[in-house]
């Protein structure tokens, strides 16, 4: 890893540690990461519990309605909610997440499989947490290819040496 | 003139700068890419993105609902 921080060009680094795997929550770690990697940054993001969810080859995100008061979806030129116990109902999350889908596809958001591969193409270093793979028991035949597995001492070393951490 | 164009219209946050960023790695020092954009977060962005990279924002301006931006690679 390049030790960039005092060469005294902009170049910076930044490390993003993702624990989130509902769709909406996919979205700020890898938005900052290839905005980052675009902006000159050498990025690594480390994958942990549910976050390892964004490193599957086959991704099935759902956003829940479960806890979350202030996820109003725009219709008809009004804000429509979702009341906490709508997300018992059988069929309201998959119906929710298949809305939020199309009103970012209206509105021009990238899908986070275009993210995540931006990412890799621009280089992001990503790791995956090898206590929560063995916890959930994700082989890593199950992830995309072009991921290295790791530990917290992995993730702390390359927090360490970097410019910004978010953890997310 | 500018060397080369890009049209990220009806694309939101962050695809124009990941676009631009792709479209400049193709292109030599000293040229210029034009972007068309329809994100007014776009603005900020592309002058943040200029600022940071040390690529030269040569123009930023709004026709309508469009933003047309001119970078010159560094």
């Amino acid at each position: 890893m390049l030790d960039n921080a005092n060469d005294g060009s902009n170049s910076k680094s930044m490390s993003i540690i993702a624990t989130k795997g509902a769709l909406d929550w996919a979205y700020p770690p890898f938005i900052l990461g290839t905005t980052a990697a675009a902006m000159d940054m050498e990025v690594t993001m480390f994958f942990t519990f549910y976050g390892l969810e964004l490193l599957k080859k086959d991704m099935d995100l759902k956003i829940s309605t479960l806890g979350n008061p202030t996820m109003k979806f725009p219709m008809m030129g009004m804000h429509i909610g979702m009341p906490n116990i709508m997300g018992m109902v059988p069929g309201v999350d998959a119906g929710a997440s298949m809305m939020m889908k199309n009103l970012m596809n209206n509105k021009g958001v990238a899908t986070i499989a275009d993210l995540r591969d931006a990412a890799l193409e621009s280089d992001v270093r990503m790791i995956a947490c090898q206590m929560t793979l063995d916890l959930f028991e994700i082989k890593g035949t199950d992830l995309i290819d072009g991921v290295e597995i790791g530990g917290a001492a992995t993730a702390i070393e390359v927090a360490a040496k970097s410019d910004i951490n978010y953890f997310m | 003139m500018a060397n080369q164009t890009l049209d990220t219209k009806g694309l939101n946050c962050p695809l124009p700068i990941i676009k631009a960023k792709k479209a400049l790695k193709g292109m030599n020092p000293d040229e210029v890419l034009a972007i068309e954009s329809t994100d007014p977060g776009s603005v900020a962005d592309f002058a943040a993105f200029c600022r940071q990279t040390g690529n030269e924002l040569v123009s930023s301006d709004q026709a309508g609902d469009i933003y047309n931006f001119e970078i010159k690679k560094s």
